[in-house]
C-alpha cells in the first residue's frame, strides 16, 4: 500500500510538473502582460520599470525557473491586479468551490445509487424506463441553458430564490440544483449498467438459491460489487467540479475558483491562474488517492 | 442434436443491415433519436445553402416576434430575434457550425486517441508510460481553461475550436483503447495469430482493432454530445465562435439579455442542443445493448410482458 | 405409497432467442425420494440444468417462460406459491451448489459471512449462525477453519471453494441438495474427494441428492437412478447400472459408446524413426515461482505424446514456452536440428509454419469478426510463399472438407457453428501451414464426450494421412489412454514419469501416477461400486 502510494505520488508529481510547464508557457504566449497591466498611454519608461520590477526582461526560461523555485516554497507571487498574494485569492475561492462540490456530489451520489440500483432490479419496468429517460435528459442537458431557464422560472417569475450572489442558504439552491443534473444523469447510467451485470452474476444466483430477500440481494450482494466502476465515474465528475464549474459559477455570480480562473485569464493575471491550477491539481490528486483507498476497502481482491 | 454435429450449422441469419434495422425498430426511443439526428445532419449539410438569405435578412417588424404566430412566414413560427431575424431559419443554419465543430473534434480525438492507445497497449512499457502521463496531464488540466487559453492565442475559428476540443477529448479514447487492447491481446485468437507468425501490425489492425472498435464508436457517440455541450459553453462564454458566424450555444448567449421579455430567443436553440444530445445519448445507449452479446436479446425479442 | 419428496410433472420451459422460441425442456417428468441420488445426465444444450433452475426459481422471465407443468415438493406445487413462500423454501428445504464455485461466491464478502447468511436469511440469530458456520467449516474439512472463516473466496483453492459451497448449502440441513456439475472444473483427485464428501453427508442427513452432470463416470460413482436428457427431452430413465448395461435409446447407446478409456492402447512406434522435437532441461521461472522445472522429453515423427497432469503442473507453460509465447528461462528445444530458444527471429518466423497449436476453447481461439475463409486463409496471408492468392479459395475448400466441414460454409462466422465444428475450423487453420507438429492444449476438454470422440478420430486420421506428430496436453486420462503413443506425467512443474502408454496405465511406477489413474472414474457403475468397496476395506484395514 505504502509503495503504491509512493508510485502514485511520483506519477502525479510528473504530471503536475508537466502541467505547470504547459500553463506557464501557454499563458506567456498569449501576450505581453505589460500591455494589459498598464494604461495604453503609459510612457516607455514606466513600461520598462514595470518589466524590470516584475522580471519580465529576463529570457522566458529564466522566468520559468525563478517561478518554479518560488512554487516549491509555495510562493506563487502577488497578484498584480488584486494586490494580494495569489494563493490567498485562490484559497478563498477554492473554499467556495469545495463546498459546492462536496454538497453537490454527496446529493448526486446518494440519489444516483439509490435510483440506479432500483431501476436495474426490474430492467424494462416502469420505474426503470422513467429513471432511464430522466437520466438521459439529465446527461444531455447544457448546464448554462438549464441555469438561465431556472433563473427565469424560479427567480424572476416565482421569486422563490435569489438570482445570483452568496450569503444565505437560498443562494446555494439553484447552483447546486443545476450542477446536480448532469453528474446525476451520468452516474445513474453507470450505476444502472453496472447493477444489471452484477445482478445477473453467478453469486447473485447463489444468493437467490439461498433464499436471501430481495433487498439484501440488491444492496448487500450486488451493490458493493457494482460500485467499483461507479467510483471511477464519481471521481471524474468530482474532479470536473473541483476544477471549477466555470459556467454555472459565472451565471450565478458564485465566487468559486472557476470564476476566478476565467476572470484572471481575461485579465492576464498569471499568478492567480497558475496558483489556481496548482491548488486544484493537488486537490484532485488527493481525491484520486482517496478513491484508490476506497477501491481497496470495497474489494478485498485489490491489494496494492 | 450434438451427436449429429457435422450436419448443417445454425441457419443463416438475415442480412446484417436488416438485423440492425430490426433491432433499432424494437427500441422506439433509439429509432426516433436516429430519425431526429438524420434531420439535424440534413440541416447541417444543406441548411446554409438553402436558408442563408432567410436567416440573415433583418426584418424590423419581426423584432423579438413571439413564437407560434402561424399567420407569418414559416421561418417565424418559432419567433424572431432582437434584429428581427427568423429564429427557425437561424437554428437550421446554425446546425452546420455546431455539428461541424463537434464532428470534427470527435473524429480527430477518436483517430489520434485510438492510435496512441493502440501503441500504448501493444508496445514497450517505457513508451506506454510516456503516453499515459501525457494523458494524465491533459486530464488534470481543466479542459475549458485549455480552450480559453488556446483560443486567446489563436483565432477562435471553427478549425481552431476543433483542435482545442479534440485535444481535451483525446485521453478518453486513449485510455479506453489501451485498456481494451491490454485485454484483447491476451485472448486466444491473438495468440493463435502469433503462433502462425503474424506481424505486430497484422495483429493490431486485423485482430485487435476490429474487436475494440465497436466500444470506441459507442463512446464516440456519447462524446459527440459532450463536445457539443463544451462548444456551446465556450460560445456562451463568448470565447468560441464569434458573430456573424452562429452556433446554437452562441444563440443562447445572444438571447440572454432578453430572457425576461423574450424567453424564446434562448429557449429554442437550447432545446435544439438538448434534443440533439439526448438523441445521441439514446443512440449510444442502444448501441451499447446491441453490441453486447449478453444483453442483445433485449432488442431481439418481442416485448410480451 | 407416499408421495415422493420432489416430483416434476410435464415441465416445459421456453426461452425467447433471436432465432425464435427455444423449447429448453419439453414435458419433463421425474421424481426424487429421500436419501436417494438421482443424476440428470446430458450434454451441453440438452436442458439438463433447466428443471433445477425452475425448482429454485432461478429462471429469468423474460426471456424464460414456464409453459406448462408442476413442481411438487412434498405434494405442494412450487409454481403456484408466492415469491415469499418460495424464498423460504430456497436454502432451508432445498439447497443448491454450482459448477465454478469461484464465480458463485461473492468476491467482496468473507466466506464466513456468506455461509452465516444462509442461516440469518432464514431467521437464525447472528451469533448462533457464526458458531454453526465454524462447525460446518470443520465438517467439510477446511484446515485452520477458525482463522479462515474471515478469509475471502479468492484466497481458497478450487476444491476448497466447492467445500465452502457445500457447507453453505447444508447449513440448514435441507431435504434436498441440487448439485449442478459440482466437480466439472476440478482435478480428478479433488473430484473424488468432493464426491466422497457428498456421499458421507447424504448418509448423515438422509437428504435427497439431485446431481446434474455430463460425466458418465460421476453417474457411475454416486447415482442410484439416472435420467438421460437430449435436446430438452428425457430419452431414458432407470437405475444407473441398468442404463449402463442395457441402454434402450440410440442416443444413450451412442453416449456410452463414445466414453473414452475402453479401447485398445497404442503400441509404441518402431525404433529408428526420426526424432522431431528434443527438449532438454526446459525451465520457466516467474520470479521465485518455478512453473516449469527442467523438463526433458522428445517427440518422434508421426508420434502422439500426451502430457498429463493436474492444474498447476506446468503442462501449459511447457506448450507456451515451446511456441515462444513466453520465453523459457533455461534449457534447449531442438526441432529439426535447430534450437527453438536461440533461433534468430527470421528463422523463427519460417519455423512457425512447422509447429502449430490447437487451443482449448475454440470459441475463443477463433476471431469472432472474421469469416471461416479469412481465418483459414490468414495462414497464406502471413506466409505468402505457401500459395499464390488465386489458389487460396480452392485450398481452403480442400482443408475444410479434410476436417469434415461443408466447404460452402466458409463465408460464415465462427459463432454460427457448434463447439465441435469450431474446433474443426481451428484444426483446419493449423493444417493450412502444413506443420509437422501440432501442439493440442486441452484441445477437446471443452467439448461434449460424443464430440470429443469425433475430434479425436479426426486427429488420428490426419496423423495417418499426413504423418503429423502431436504433443497432446490433457487432464483427462481415459482420453489419453485411447489416443497417445507415449505419456508424460507432470506434477508441480516437474516430469515425474514418462513411458509408453501401456506401461504407464498398466504398471505405473510413481505413487502420483497411480493416484491419478485411481481417481479417474469409470463409466461402469459396477466397476465404481467395486472400487468404492475396495477403498472402504482399505480404510477400515488402515484403522
Amino acid at each position: 500500500m505504502i509503495s503504491f502510494l509512493g508510485k502514485r505520488a511520483v506519477a502525479s508529481a510528473v504530471s503536475l510538473i508537466g502541467l505547470i510547464v504547459l500553463v506557464f508557457f501557454l499563458s506567456r504566449l498569449t501576450g505581453d502582460p505589460t500591455n494589459l497591466y498598464l494604461p495604453v498611454d503609459a510612457s516607455l519608461e514606466s513600461r520598462a520599470r514595470f518589466r524590470e520590477i516584475n522580471g519580465l526582461d529576463d529570457p522566458l526560461i529564466v522566468q520559468f525557473f525563478r517561478y518554479a523555485g518560488d512554487i516549491i516554497r509555495l510562493d506563487f507571487g502577488v497578484s498584480v491586479r488584486r494586490g494580494e498574494p495569489a494563493i490567498d485569492a485562490v484559497l478563498r475561492a477554492f473554499e467556495w468551490t469545495l463546498w459546492l462540490a462536496v454538497i453537490t456530489m454527496t446529493l448526486v451520489t446518494a440519489a444516483a445509487i439509490l435510483v440506479g440500483a432500483l431501476a436495474a432490479f426490474r430492467v424494462g419496468g416502469v420505474f426503470d424506463r422513467i429513471a432511464t429517460f430522466f437520466s438521459l435528459i439529465g446527461a444531455s442537458a447544457p448546464d448554462f441553458w438549464i441555469a438561465i431557464v431556472a433563473i427565469v422560472v424560479f427567480s424572476v417569475t416565482f421569486g422563490w430564490v435569489p438570482t445570483s450572489g452568496t450569503g444565505t442558504v437560498m443562494h446555494w439552491i439553484l447552483p447546486v440544483a443545476v450542477l446536480f443534473i448532469r453528474p446525476f444523469g451520468l452516474i445513474l447510467q453507470v450505476v444502472r449498467g453496472s447493477m444489471i451485470s452484477t445482478l445477473s452474476s453467478a453469486y447473485v444466483k447463489t444468493a437467490r438459491a439461498k433464499g436471501v430477500k430481495n433487498r439484501p440481494i440488491i444492496f448487500v450482494h450486488a451493490l458493493r460489487n457494482a460500485m467499483l466502476p461507479v467510483i471511477t465515474v464519481i471521481g471524474d465528475q468530482a474532479a470536473a467540479l473541483l476544477n471549477g464549474a466555470v459556467v454555472v459559477e459565472t451565471i450565478f455570480g458564485f465566487p468559486g475558483v472557476g470564476k476566478l480562473m476565467i476572470d484572471s485569464i481575461l485579465q492576464r493575471d498569471f499568478t492567480v491562474v497558475l496558483a489556481a491550477i496548482f491548488v486544484t491539481a493537488v486537490a484532485i490528486f488527493l481525491m484520486n488517492i482517496l478513491i484508490d483507498i476506497l477501491y481497496a476497502v470495497l474489494d478485498p481482491r485489490i491489494r496494492y | 442434436m450434438a451427436v449429429a454435429e457435422t450436419g448443417a450449422p445454425i441457419p443463416e441469419p438475415p442480412h446484417p443491415a436488416l438485423q440492425i434495422l430490426r433491432m433499432l425498430w424494437r427500441d422506439k426511443f433509439a429509432f426516433a433519436a436516429t430519425l431526429f439526428l438524420l434531420v439535424v445532419i440534413f440541416c447541417a449539410i444543406f441548411g446554409p445553402m438553402l436558408f442563408e438569405d432567410v436567416a440573415t435578412r433583418q426584418n424590423l417588424r419581426g423584432r423579438n416576434a413571439a413564437p407560434f404566430d402561424f399567420s407569418k412566414d414559416w421561418s417565424f413560427w418559432l419567433g424572431g430575434d432582437a434584429l428581427g431575424r427568423p429564429l427557425l431559419a437561424r437554428i437550421i443554419v446554425a446546425a452546420q457550425n455546431t455539428i461541424t465543430v463537434a464532428a470534427g473534434a470527435v473524429a480527430c480525438s477518436l483517430a489520434i486517441g485510438t492510435a496512441l492507445g493502440l501503441v500504448a497497449g501493444y508496445t514497450s512499457r517505457g513508451l506506454s508510460q510516456v503516453i499515459m502521463r501525457l494523458a494524465d496531464v491533459i486530464m488534470s488540466f481543466p479542459s475549458l481553461l485549455l480552450a480559453v487559453i488556446v483560443l486567446y492565442m489563436l483565432e477562435p475559428s471553427v478549425g481552431n475550436l476543433i483542435i482545442v476540443l479534440a485535444i481535451t477529448r483525446i485521453p478518453v479514447y486513449l485510455r479506453t483503447s489501451r485498456a481494451e487492447v491490454l485485454e484483447v491481446r491476451e485472448r486466444m485468437f491473438v495468440q493463435a495469430a502469433q503462433v502462425m507468425g503474424a506481424s505486430t501490425g497484422r495483429i493490431v489492425f486485423r485482430h485487435i482493432l476490429p474487436v475494440v472498435f465497436p466500444t470506441l464508436i459507442t463512446i464516440a457517440t456519447l462524446d459527440f454530445a459532450v463536445v457539443m455541450l463544451a462548444e456551446s459553453s465556450l460560445s456562451f462564454l463568448g470565447i468560441g465562435i464569434q458573430p456573424p458566424e452562429i452556433t446554437w450555444g452562441l444563440m443562447v448567449s445572444q438571447g440572454r439579455p432578453y430572457l425576461t421579455s423574450a424567453w424564446w430567443l434562448s429557449f429554442w436553440p437550447g432545446l435544439a442542443i438538448i434534443l440533439t444530445t439526448l438523441s445521441l445519448n439514446l443512440l449510444s445507449n442502444w448501441m451499447r445493448t446491441a453490441l453486447d452479446p449478453v444483453q442483445r436479446w433485449r432488442l431481439e425479442t418481442r416485448r410480451e410482458s | 405409497m407416499a408421495a415422493p419428496l420432489l416430483e416434476i410433472r410435464d415441465l416445459s420451459v421456453d426461452f425467447h432467442t433471436a432465432q425464435g422460441n427455444l423449447h429448453a425442456v419439453r414435458n419433463v417428468s421425474w421424481h426424487l425420494d429421500r436419501g436417494e441420488t438421482l443424476a440428470i445426465l446430458g450434454e451441453s444444450g440438452s436442458g439438463k440444468s433447466v428443471s433445477a433452475s425452475a425448482i429454485m426459481n432461478l429462471i429469468d422471465c423474460p426471456p424464460g417462460r414456464i409453459a406448462s407443468g408442476e413442481i411438487l415438493f412434498e405434494g405442494r406445487d412450487l409454481l403456484k406459491m408466492s415469491g415469499e413462500e418460495r424464498r423460504r423454501i430456497n436454502g432451508k428445504r432445498i439447497a443448491m451448489i454450482f459448477q465454478d464455485p469461484l464465480s458463485h461466491l461473492n468476491p467482496v464478502y468473507t466466506v464466513g459471512f456468506q455461509i452465516a447468511e444462509m442461516m440469518t436469511a432464514h431467521g437464525l440469530p447472528k451469533a448462533e449462525a457464526r458458531a454453526r458456520t465454524l462447525e460446518l467449516l470443520e465438517r467439510v474439512g477446511i484446515p485452520d477453519f477458525r482463522t479462515r472463516i474471515d478469509a475471502y473466496p479468492h484466497q481458497f483453492s478450487g476444491g476448497q471453494r466447492q467445500r465452502l459451497m457445500i457447507a453453505m448449502a447444508l447449513a440448514l440441513k435441507p431435504d434436498i441438495l441440487i448439485a449442478d456439475e459440482p466437480t466439472t472444473a476440478l482435478d480428478v483427485t479433488v473430484q473424488a474427494q468432493i464426491l466422497a464428501l457428498l456421499e458421507e453427508l447424504q448418509n448423515e442427513t438422509g437428504m435427497g441428492l439431485l446431481l446434474i452432470t455430463h460425466d458418465l463416470g460421476v453417474v457411475a460413482e454416486v447415482a442410484d437412478r439416472v435420467v438421460v436428457m437430449n435436446s430438452g427431452q428425457i430419452v431414458e430413465t432407470g437405475s444407473a447400472a441398468e442404463v449402463y448395461r442395457s441402454p434402450h435409446h440410440p442416443y444413450t447407446k451412442k453416449l456410452i459408446a463414445a466414453v473414452p478409456g475402453t479401447g485398445a492402447m497404442a503400441d509404441p512406434l518402431k525404433t529408428g524413426v526420426e526424432v522431431l522435437l528434443d527438449v532438454k532441461g526446459f525451465s520457466k521461472h516467474y520470479g521465485d515461482f518455478v512453473a516449469l522445472d527442467g523438463a526433458t522429453l522428445s517427440v518422434l515423427s508421426g508420434e502422439t505424446v500426451a502430457i498429463v497432469g493436474e492444474s498447476g503442473s506446468g503442462k501449459s507453460t511447457l506448450a507456451r514456452a515451446l511456441l515462444r509465447l513466453t520465453e523459457p528461462t533455461s534449457g534447449e528445444a531442438c526441432f529439426g536440428g535447430r534450437d527453438l530458444v536461440t533461433i534468430p527471429p527470421k528463422e523463427l518466423f519460417a519455423l512457425r509454419r512447422e509447429i502449430q497449436m490447437v487451443f482449448q476453447d475454440p470459441s475463443q481461439s477463433l476471431n469472432p469478426r472474421m469469416t471461416v475463409f479469412e481465418i483459414v486463409a490468414e495462414a497464406f496471408a502471413i506466409h505468402p510463399e505457401i500459395l499464390p492468392r488465386a489458389q487460396w479459395k480452392d485450398r481452403v475448400c480442400e482443408l475444410l472438407e479434410q476436417v469434415g466441414l461443408d466447404a460452402s460454409h466458409m463465408r460464415r462466422y465462427p459463432h454460427q457453428f457448434s463447439g465441435g465444428q469450431r474446433q474443426r475450423i481451428a484444426i483446419a487453420r493449423a493444417l493450412a501451414l502444413q506443420p509437422k507438429l501440432i501442439i493440442c492444449d486441452e484441445a477437446v476438454s471443452a467439448l461434449d464426450v460424443s464430440i470429443q470422440a469425433q475430434v479425436i478420430a479426426l486427429l488420428r486420421s490426419l496423423q495417418d494421412a499426413l504423418g503429423l506428430s502431436y504433443l497432446f496436453i490433457a487432464h483427462d486420462l481415459p482420453l489419453v489412454r485411447d489416443f497417445a503413443h507415449r505419456v508424460v506425467v507432470m506434477q508441480g512443474g516437474r516430469i515425474v514419469e514418462q513411458g509408453p502408454v501401456a506401461r504407464i496405465f498398466d504398471a505405473p511406477r510413481e505413487a502420483y501416477t497411480r493416484n491419478l489413474i485411481a481417481a479417474s472414474l469409470s463409466p461402469d457403475p459396477e466397476i465404481q461400486a467395486a472400487r468404492r468397496a475396495g477403498r472402504r476395506l482399505h480404510a477400515e484395514a488402515g484403522r
